[in-house]
């Protein structure tokens, strides 16, 4: 499974956020995209997950279902937690699993591997900002998607949650999954490769629409 | 239990947990019903006269009350796009959205409506009538509600613009359905012909809801 992004741009607001992105991305890795706030960072996941119209641009998922676009195949992982104070963890996550299908864990297997384990039937009101990130990320857990589209998601995670998302992700990626991420957190454990959006990038969208200005992340030899 | 069946479930458990708004709509629907013969005064045969239109009046405005959260609670908590990345239709998300909200806001109105016509003096056979009238137009406001809802997705404070862009719009239902219930009990006015097309009303907007508040959602996504 191969995620090949050629050209990708995107305009938002009259403004562009996103000109001329391409890069491969193979089974197995991950992608950190980096860059100053506002740079677009966010823009390109939303792209990636159909969230946002591309202007330009193809992407694909080489190996995936044919029938399904990017954005059907993965998991989005934003700023929003997704998560009803009215309903019980367990009920959060079940929602999910039923409505995405394809189930791996059971609800109460990934709220364990996020040390919610014990909460399971508390209403999700009464989580503290990095709990409802865990429940969050434990519904990335509870059905298959190969690929992960996560924006900030080390953001309100303690050190010790910040390493275990760590595993997660390398477990994700051992399984064959791919991971493309926004995010300053070092990931030591994955080997990323890496994006970086620049200033000059969308500094003068007059001047020169050619040039390709996200470097390409060099071709791993797994 | 499939993907459409667990949104139903999902819906239906926040509408009557702490939050929501199943039965906020009714209580609204019996204050509003029982201030109007302290307005109208002691004259019952004016009451029954008038009892079709405040029902009806009293079950649009109910119906109002909950439909500005029906898709902007999910946008604000990021679960609108989760929504949206699958190959479920968003018209069947949509329409299932609907259906709940009905059920718990629009089913309540119409199985208080018989109590509450004994408070306007309504006759059996116009308790019936009122009663029939509301079951079949009920679900044409929810659905004209839900293009309006989906319109002001994005929109702080929403509810009030909601209101004034669907009201003009539910008109025809409320002549309709008025109108069959005063059939039902005066003579030479029929009960059939505007029930029906009451009906043929809540047929077409079964088909238009759904389609035109799914577009209004894709492009408030953007």
């Amino acid at each position: 499974m191969q995620l090949i992004v050629k050209g990708l741009s995107c305009i938002r607001g009259g403004r562009p956020v996103l000109e001329n992105v391409t890069f491969t991305l193979d089974q197995g890795k991950a992608l950190v995209v980096t860059g100053p706030n506002g740079i677009g960072k966010s823009s390109l996941l939303r792209t990636l997950a159909g969230l946002v119209h591309a202007n330009a641009g193809t992407l694909t998922l080489k190996g995936g279902d044919e029938e399904l676009n990017v954005g059907q195949q993965a998991h989005y992982f934003g700023h929003a937690d997704a998560i009803k104070p009215a309903l019980s963890l367990k009920e959060n996550l079940d929602f999910w699993q039923s409505f995405y299908g394809q189930p791996t864990r059971t609800a109460y297997e990934a709220l364990s591997e996020v040390d919610l384990g014990d909460l399971t039937d508390m209403p999700a009101a009464y989580l503290s900002a990095g709990q409802r990130r865990r429940l969050s990320l434990s519904r990335l857990l509870v059905c298959h998607r190969p690929l992960w589209l996560l924006d900030e998601p080390t953001s309100a995670l303690d050190a010790a949650s910040e390493h275990k998302l760590e595993i997660l992700m390398a477990e994700h990626l051992k399984e064959g999954g791919l991971i493309v991420a926004a995010t300053h957190a070092p990931l030591g454990l994955l080997d990323p490769d890496r994006l970086h959006l620049g200033r000059e990038q969308i500094a003068d969208p007059f001047v020169d629409e050619t040039t390709a200005l996200s470097d390409q992340p060099q071709e791993s030899d797994r | 239990m499939s993907a459409m069946a667990a949104l139903f479930k999902r819906e239906i458990q926040l509408s009557v947990r702490v939050g929501g708004g199943a039965l906020m709509g009714v209580l609204f629907f019996l204050i509003v019903v029982t201030v109007f013969p302290f307005a109208v005064g002691p004259d019952l045969n004016l009451l029954a006269r008038l009892g079709p239109a405040i029902l009806w009046i009293g079950a649009l405005l109910a119906t109002l009350l909950g439909l500005d959260r029906l898709y902007q609670a999910d946008q604000e908590d990021g679960s609108l796009d989760l929504l949206l990345l699958t190959d479920h239709p968003l018209e069947m998300v949509v329409l299932i959205k609907c259906t709940a909200q009905w059920v718990a806001t629009g089913l309540p109105l119409v199985l208080a409506a018989p109590l509450l016509s004994l408070f306007l003096n309504l006759e059996p056979i116009g308790i019936a009538a009122v009663t029939a009238t509301l079951l079949v137009g009920t679900p044409a406001l929810t659905l004209i509600g839900s293009v309006g809802a989906a319109l002001t997705v994005i929109l702080r404070r929403g509810g009030l613009l909601l209101s004034i862009l669907i009201l003009p719009l539910t008109i025809p239902i409320l002549i309709f359905g008025v109108s069959a219930s005063i059939g039902a009990v005066t003579d030479p006015a029929p009960f059939t012909t505007p029930f029906y097309i009451l009906c043929a009303i809540s047929l077409l907007m079964l088909i238009i809801g759904p389609i035109a508040s799914a577009a209004a959602l894709r492009t408030a996504q953007e």
